[in-house]
């Protein structure tokens, strides 16, 4: 649906009797003058000790009465804001409804992972940002990643989970390099529209970053299972333990019979910053440290991966995976940890909510600070660092001031774990393996923006091996996009064969064609 | 799930398994290695493929008793099960004809090896071969070797087989007696950081396979990082090999060591369980 079809659509579902009705239960002014709920979370002391989720969820009554706040726009301008569209009025209608299954089968239409959106999900820069409150009252935003949580954990936890509707199955083989964000986004939407869709992962567990990459006290491992769970009983196979390009080739898997594919594979090489002494032992990257414990469990002594993870932790950095990682050290343990940002923390790319949320744990915050050097003992240990103070100057092309060493400044901390998370770059397996395919500079799939096509056309592309280094639900609105493009790529195929097959004068030519 | 379809003990420390893994053992070429975890609540670890068969759809690895994940290994029996494998990882080997190649390994280092040998035997090189063990029994795949090479030497620290020095010894020797156009070298860190050292002085090429601890073994993690002509690189998808007189070996030597303590704990906690059963 786009464009006019997609406005005509929701005018349709919003003039049905029951959305009419609930609108007319409260005036609007009743509903604007209700305040947002905050989402209870556990106590900072207690939750920075241990894995355990932060945030607690919403109840019933505090659903319905943030639901209620939502005045079912006209024009919902919300929807905009959705990289993959979810008909984001109706669920919450649902929700003021009391329909709480009904408000999850709303965003299982359009999202396969809605469970992990509402936790993840930087609602307050997409659907939250373009709400009417913000926009037209200067007021906060309806809480819509927090009731996105609320349905999709209801659902879970009723034990009556929803699989979505499958299309006549067509039989057509298409596969998804990588099985995270990305790739489950695009798995689902394919399975929905009748194809046979196979995930590859590399790692022994499937979904991606969702899995190493996040902590379990952010997005539980096993709420990320429950979602690949529904997937695969939509029909959708996951293979574990295969590295396409490497285990095989994408000709290989064509010549096994299938007809298109969509790299997910994500960004997965970090960063380092190149300074001297960066390969001290227990200096990690942030990518290492998060694995670690996410996917290996090193912190649990019945687990056989180790990890060093001290008493005074830097990590470099200031994005989400800075605070992971910070918070993460804090949780096992170390008496300082610490991060080390060049810029101030207006700068920082991290979620508000997740620098709130490091704060309250105790997490120093040492902003304008960069590292220089690195120093060990005779055993190749970290010890210290040597950090030089910035100050921001002009603004620089992404329009944030630039920082400037000051001269004299440096100084140096105590550290024994250092955790550098400055940014990953794409994983260059998959692009290594096809030399035909294109990829920018950085290494970076180069694909149609609405497409997300390639330029092999029966292989298109989304999440970070195309950006670079983004989010999980950017990842998904590519991969949802790749689905609906090579869904129409595969019929053009389809409808070329059958319009050759129609200029065949005789079945000797068709069998001849066919060989 | 990856089936061991045959053990063969080489010593009471190593041991050679013959794993199912149809789709890596049509893939691998000379260079290759996999990465294995062994159960649920192991370790990833990078072991190298030493032979392949297309035709049963295995591959074969060879183990030595280190710590706790290589124990586990060389305790697996036929028909036991690998949880995960995945593989081939790393480029392969570049092989070509060059002339005279000499290929040195030390150790289990002689698995790697052997398909390199194969390989550039095959390209049209001539193969002398420098294999060495600190004794006898410790010497593995002799015959392997020998069947891809035009001449071996065989070294041990205590004499009990071949000639007794180090493999640094025997490889100076056949420099010395012939021109060697490059030089491939297998083993433990500190034996191809003297092998790198000999190499240097005769100006000869050298080739080094590096084995370095890994996690995801996909270029994810970075855990593998080598310095090699002063800049940091990956072993799992830069290398594993790399120009020796390049790499750090003093550093790598450290960070090899990066949980040696945590080691040799789950190695008593492990030792105590096994006498307690």
């Amino acid at each position: 649906m786009k464009g006019i079809g997609l406005l005509e659509y929701l005018k349709k579902e919003r003039s049905q009797e029951w959305r009419v009705e609930l609108r007319s239960n409260f005036k609007t002014k009743e509903r604007t003058q209700l305040e947002r709920l905050d989402m209870p979370e556990r106590e900072p002391d207690e939750r920075n000790k241990n894995f355990t989720e932060v945030n607690l969820g919403l109840t019933e009554e505090q659903a319905i009465h943030e639901a209620r706040r939502c005045i079912d726009c006209p024009n919902p301008t919300c929807i905009t804001g959705c990289p993959v569209g979810i008909n984001i009025p109706k669920f919450i209608k649902k929700i003021e409804a009391g329909e709480f299954l009904d408000a999850a089968r709303v965003l299982k239409e359009t999202n396969a992972l809605p469970a992990v959106c509402g936790r993840v999900c930087p609602q307050e820069v997409q659907c939250e940002q373009v709400c009417y409150y913000p926009q037209k009252m200067k007021k906060p935003a309806v809480a819509i990643g927090n009731l996105e949580r609320f349905a999709a954990d209801y659902e879970r936890d009723s034990g009556k989970i929803s699989v979505p509707d499958i299309t006549a199955y067509n039989g057509i083989k298409v596969a998804s390099v990588g099985s995270g964000p990305a790739g489950l986004a695009f798995a689902g939407d394919m399975a929905k529209m009748g194809y046979d869709v196979t995930v590859y992962e590399a790692l022994h567990e499937i979904g991606g970053v969702l899995k190493y990459g996040i902590p379990e006290f952010r997005l539980p491992n096993e709420i990320v299972d429950v979602e690949i769970d529904i997937l695969k009983k939509m029909g959708v196979k996951f293979i574990n333990n295969f590295i396409v390009g490497k285990t095989a080739t994408i000709d290989d898997l064509t010549k096994e019979g299938f007809t298109a594919f969509m790299i997910g594979s994500g960004a997965g090489l970090p960063n380092f910053m190149n300074i001297p002494g960066e390969n001290f032992i227990g200096i990690y990257s942030s990518n290492e440290y998060l694995t670690r414990i996410n996917l290996m469990k090193a912190a649990y002594p019945d687990y056989d991966t180790p990890v060093i993870s001290g008493n005074s932790v830097a990590v470099i950095g200031g994005g989400n995976t800075a605070m992971d990682s910070v918070r993460t050290a804090k949780r096992l343990g170390a008496e300082r940890a610490m991060i080390i940002y060049r810029r101030s923390i207006e700068e920082m790319p991290a979620r508000d909510e997740e620098i709130k949320h490091a704060m309250e744990e105790g997490i120093e915050f040492l902003n304008l600070n960069n590292p220089i050097e690195y120093y060990g003992d005779e055993n190749g240990r970290v010890r210290q660092m040597k950090v030089q103070k910035m100050e921001l100057g002009e603004p620089d092309n992404s329009g944030r001031r630039r920082p400037v060493p000051v001269e004299g400044s440096e100084y140096t901390i105590d550290v024994d774990t250092v955790v550098v998370s400055v940014g990953v770059s794409p994983n260059p397996l998959i692009p290594q393996s096809m030399s035909e395919l294109e990829v920018s500079s950085w290494g970076t799939i180069n694909v149609d923006k609405e497409t997300m096509q390639s330029s092999i056309p029966d292989l298109f592309a989304g999440g970070d091996i195309v950006r670079g280094g983004a989010t999980v639900i950017l990842a998904m609105g590519d991969g949802r996009k790749a689905a609906a493009s090579m869904d129409r790529h595969i019929k053009q195929k389809v409808r070329n064969v059958i319009s050759l097959i129609k200029e065949f004068k005789t079945i000797g030519e068709i069998l001849d064609f066919a060989q | 799930m990856n089936k061991i379809v045959e053990k063969e003990y080489f010593s009471d420390q190593v041991v050679k398994l013959v794993i199912e893994a149809p789709y890596i053992a049509k893939s691998r070429k000379a260079g290759h290695f996999v990465i294995v975890r062994l159960s649920e609540k192991g370790e990833r670890i990078p072991l190298t493929i030493a032979e392949a068969d297309v035709e049963r759809g295995t591959i074969t690895i060879i183990v030595q008793k280190v710590g706790v994940s290589s124990i586990k290994l060389y305790n697996l029996e036929v028909n036991d099960s690998i949880n995960d494998m995945v593989g081939p990882l790393g480029h392969h080997t570049h092989i070509e004809k060059v002339g005279t190649i000499l290929a040195s390994g030390g150790g289990v280092g002689v698995a790697p090896l052997l398909p390199i040998v194969e390989a550039m035997k095959n390209a049209g090189n001539k193969v002398i071969s420098v294999l060495a063990a600190r004794q006898k029994n410790l010497i593995i795949l002799e015959e392997q070797i020998r069947q891809h090479s035009d001449e071996v030497v065989i070294m041990t620290d205590d004499g009990s087989y071949g000639k007794k020095g180090l493999i640094t010894d025997g490889m100076e020797e056949v420099i010395k007696r012939e021109k060697i156009d490059q030089v491939v070298t297998v083993g433990p860190a500190i034996m191809m950081k003297f092998v790198a050292i000999l190499t240097k002085k005769y100006k000869i090429p050298t080739l080094a396979s590096l084995n370095t601890i890994m996690v995801d073994g996909t270029g994810m993690c970075g855990a593998c990082r080598v310095s090699v002509g002063g800049k940091t690189k990956f072993v799992c998808v830069d290398g594993p090999e790399f120009d020796a007189h390049e790499v750090d070996f003093d550093e790598m030597l450290l960070r090899l060591n990066s949980y040696r303590q945590v080691e040799v704990d789950a190695y008593e906690r492990f030792l105590n369980k096994y006498r307690k059963v």
